[in-house]
């Protein structure tokens, strides 16, 4: 029980599967065609500072819409029976249980021309263009990762002390002032980890894009998956600076987080 | 990250709860006596019993006991990254011309012995020596055809007539494009003037700004998919391939289809054996089985490429033979150029482009 | 917090937002019961539900899915149980370094590890003469299975009170007894919920499999991913139907047990 020992094959593991295979990212990532270092592949890879930038807005978007959309509804969570909180998480989590690309290709079908959408939103006068732009892919995005967003602040809230919230009553605030005062600031670390939640996989996410946005909507994810098969210094640039990017936001998210879980 | 959260959520739902996996049969192979064969094949290529026609693959494991690893790609590019990146091991692959000439170059193809292939006397003459592999060592000819667009007469007022539709301002956002470097970055060529089987650099770079330049007006840049977006009405103009053109047809009565003015690709696709077999006489066996009259007559209803098998073609209908989309007339051929051998550092170059033309 | 009633606005936001999570895949549902191969509505029909179980590609796929889940769960467990005890007698950097390291896995982006195991395969494919298949793609998902499983076990190795392992020896059992009957059975619950998530995470991978499954394999996911990118047949609508049936089920059978459980032990109490 006291033994290291038993960590030994998960830390050899670790150097084969984790560390090595992120040193050569590294390494590939400065060749050029022959072999050589180069920094071509970097210089290549700013070539894409457009879809690095489109894709960090679009997770951007997404993110803030599923925290509009998921603050209400976690906070209407706790205010449920045991029973019926349950119930609507399940609700939540079944359609993430189905898979990722039947999830986006039922999108496709809804939003489609002529597709169920249009066709409803035809009968009211309504003619658009739902599917082949940002909105499409920022709602595909929201529907993937809504869950992420409405869980771990349920989570937070549902464990707030409810003799706080008595308190703030009996000392005559309203429920507004009680929501702004007591129970928003507690629930900030869910707020926290579900931006991080949502965020991270959204700005690196492939195919959603691709299916549902149009062509100038392609994200630095579909671009890695394209280039990879032919130019993997290239592609291992673009990863490397990926990975950065990501990094550093969980890092500020991180300090973030813990200065608002001390305030 | 996501991962995080489910760790919440299952511990949280499922507590202690274990369910039992039942019934997962599945590992043990059954080793058949003739072993087995590894297609790498384009997708839906071959009839898999599909539309009432005959699962050709099945027939083929029945007949000859031979058990068949079926897997597909979607690109020339795809293959060949596969062929050379995974270390995987295939008998049969179906690569186009000029893909046929890059891997012999290579020496990345084995010498066909067409004493195994019997029914390769079926293939009419033309389509024996192609211009890949003029001496008939490594190829045995599967289908051939040209490239073409499609359009929806519903959507679209002026009927096209050459490649200068794709570039149709009134079409905006309801046209698509091939997702693929060499057809792509071709049709951009045709309308520069630029022959594309001898293109350079600069003709790339030319046709890249032509590229962009349409990019606004694109929906989507599609292979397959183009059945879906055109079969369901949701776009307006597409160029494909003019056997798949003809399949569209038939499920959408508004589309019509238009051979360019100027001419257009025509590509054969040839089986091949890669020096990586290790089956190599069931991948002729396999091979061979595909050039069966009625077997190719088959793949043929399902996939509407010419045939260069003769005698499939004499047991066909008049309605396929006679469609100009399957069998273009010896005329509109001698307006289309192939791509037999592109140079590997224009080639190279080409992908790059077409991605960036994607990504900006 | 006091519970009340939920007012009637609250009530319809709730629905929308179910309804905004549902409409996709009542969608699909209804679709998979069209008689006709594009979107037009042709009539009703089973057909594709009887294409789909006569598609050998789909099941294998699908069976492939289901091997590898179990197995990549099974392996990571074992690992990653021995590997949270290990860990967790170290003290100070060296621990932080090692919980660290064993989180990459999880915050760095799929595509990101996807990619680099792709690298890692395909360079010691060609020292080595294998290629990737069945294999790369059971390591890769051990790969993010193992760091799941330490998260889960970990917790509940610090709440373990340590002495009750001594106490095991104390009482006359051997070292394995002790680690057997004493900490594993103390850590089930985490092992366990570890287990699971591995085994859901590994259903549905996608973005790892596509890059290391090599040309000839695929599951359920990079098969899907196959279909989508073709004609895409009709017979992916029954298949949803089919998953989500299945979820539900599974659904339904975990919330039974866990009311049962609940009733027991209130039972006893």
């Amino acid at each position: 029980m006291k033994s290291k020992k038993l960590s030994i094959p998960y830390i050899i593991w670790m150097l084969v599967f984790t560390m090595i295979p992120i040193v050569m990212i590294g390494i590939t990532a400065f060749k050029d065609s022959h072999g050589n270092f180069s920094l071509e592949p970097f210089m290549k890879a700013f070539g894409y500072t457009g879809v690095f930038l489109k894709s960090l807005w679009i997770a951007l978007l997404s993110t803030l819409i599923c925290l509009v959309l998921a603050y209400p509804l976690a906070y209407l969570l706790t205010r449920m029976k045991k029973s019926s909180q349950n119930t609507i998480q399940m609700l939540l989590m079944i359609p993430m249980w189905m898979n990722f690309l039947l999830r986006i290709y039922a999108w496709m079908i809804l939003l489609q021309k002529n597709g169920p959408l249009d066709t409803a939103l035809s009968l009211l006068g309504i003619h658009g263009t739902y599917i082949g732009n940002t909105g499409a892919v920022v709602l595909g995005m929201v529907y993937e990762y809504l869950p992420f967003m409405v869980l771990p602040i349920f989570t937070v809230m549902s464990k707030i002390d409810g003799g706080l919230i008595e308190a703030a009553q009996d000392l005559g605030s309203n429920g507004f002032a009680v929501l702004r005062k007591v129970i928003f600031p507690l629930s900030i670390p869910g707020v926290i980890s579900g931006i991080t939640m949502v965020f991270v996989p959204s700005a690196s996410t492939f195919l959603v894009s691709q299916y549902l946005g149009g062509t100038d909507d392609i994200m630095i994810g579909d671009v890695i998956d394209k280039i990879f098969w032919t130019d993997q210094s290239t592609g291992s640039a673009i990863s490397l600076i990926l990975m950065i990017l990501i990094f550093v936001f969980l890092v500020l998210m991180n300090l973030f987080g813990d200065e608002e879980a001390i305030a | 990250m996501k991962k995080i959260l489910s760790i919440m959520l299952c511990a949280a739902l499922t507590g202690t709860t274990v369910f039992a996996l039942a019934g997962c049969s599945g590992g043990g192979e059954k080793k058949q006596d003739k072993g087995e064969v590894n297609i790498y094949n384009w997708t839906d290529y071959v009839s898999r019993g599909e539309y009432d026609l005959m699962d050709v693959i099945d027939e083929f494991e029945k007949e000859t006991g031979i058990k068949v690893n079926y897997t597909t790609y979607e690109t020339n590019e795809e293959m060949y990254n596969m062929l050379k990146q995974s270390n995987s091991s295939y008998d049969v692959i179906c690569p186009s011309e000029y893909m046929v000439s890059k891997l012999i170059r290579e020496n990345m193809l084995l010498e066909l012995n067409y004493d195994n292939i019997p029914n390769y006397a079926n293939l009419s003459e033309r389509f024996k020596k192609l211009s890949c592999d003029p001496d008939s060592k490594y190829t045995v000819c599967y289908d051939w055809g040209v490239t073409a667009m499609v359009y929806n007469t519903k959507m679209v007022k002026n009927k096209p007539t050459d490649w200068d539709a794709l570039w149709d301002e009134s079409l905006k956002g309801n046209i698509l494009m091939f997702n693929n470097s060499r057809d792509a970055m071709a049709v951009a060529m045709q309308q520069l003037g630029i022959n594309p089987a001898t293109c350079t650099k600069e003709d790339v770079d030319k046709a890249t700004e032509k590229l962009k330049e349409q990019k606004p007006l694109v929906k989507k840049y599609v292979m397959d998919q183009v059945f879906n977006e055109m079969q369901n009405n949701q776009s307006a103009l597409a160029a494909y391939y003019a056997g798949d053109i003809a399949m569209m047809m038939e499920e959408n009565e508004d589309l019509d289809y238009c051979l360019p003015a100027s001419g257009s690709n025509l590509f054969y696709d040839a089986m091949c054996i890669p020096t990586s077999s290790k089956n190599k006489e069931n991948a002729e066996a396999f091979i061979n089985f595909m050039q069966k009259p009625e077997i190719a007559a088959e793949n043929f209803k399902y996939l509407r490429y010419g045939t260069p098998n003769q005698k499939a073609i004499e047991l066909l209908d008049k309605e396929y033979t006679e469609n100009e989309l399957s069998f273009p007339s010896d005329e509109y051929l001698d307006k289309c150029y192939v791509f037999s051998d592109i140079d590997d550092e224009v080639y190279a170059y080409m992908q790059e482009k077409f991605v960036e033309v994607q990504a900006n | 917090m006091q519970k009340k009633k939920l007012s009637v606005v609250s009530k319809i936001y709730i629905a929308l937002i179910l309804i905004f999570l549902y409409a996709p895949i009542a969608v699909m549902i209804i679709m998979s019961f069209n008689k006709g191969n594009t979107m037009a509505w042709k009539g009703f029909s089973l057909k594709w539900y009887g294409e789909l179980f006569q598609n050998n590609v789909l099941m294998g796929a699908l069976a492939n899915t289901l091997i590898i889940a179990v197995l990549a769960s099974l392996l990571a467990t074992v690992l990653g149980t021995a590997a949270a005890i290990g860990i967790n007698n170290f003290r100070g950097k060296t621990r932080a370094v090692l919980q660290n390291v064993s989180n990459i896995p999880i915050i760095s982006p799929d595509i990101v590890m996807g990619v680099s195991l792709m690298l890692l395969f395909s360079f010691l494919g060609v020292i080595f003469h294998f290629e990737m298949g069945f294999f790369t793609v059971l390591l890769s998902h051990v790969c993010f299975c193992v760091p799941l499983v330490v998260l889960n076990v970990m917790p509940r190795l610090r709440r373990m009170d340590p002495s009750l392992y001594d106490a095991a020896l104390d009482l006359g059992c051997n070292q394995w007894q002790a680690f057997y009957k004493v900490v594993i059975h103390e850590l089930m619950p985490g092992i366990v919920s570890g287990m699971l998530i591995s085994f859901t995470y590994s259903l549905d991978d996608f973005v790892i499999t596509h890059f290391t499954q090599g040309a000839k394999f695929n599951n359920l996911s990079t098969e899907i991913y196959s279909l989508l990118r073709r004609k895409i047949p009709p017979t992916i609508n029954a298949l949803s139907a089919l998953l989500f049936l299945a979820i539900i089920i599974i659904m339904v059978l975990i919330n039974v047990y866990e009311r049962r459980a609940e009733k027991r032990a209130a039972k006893l109490k």
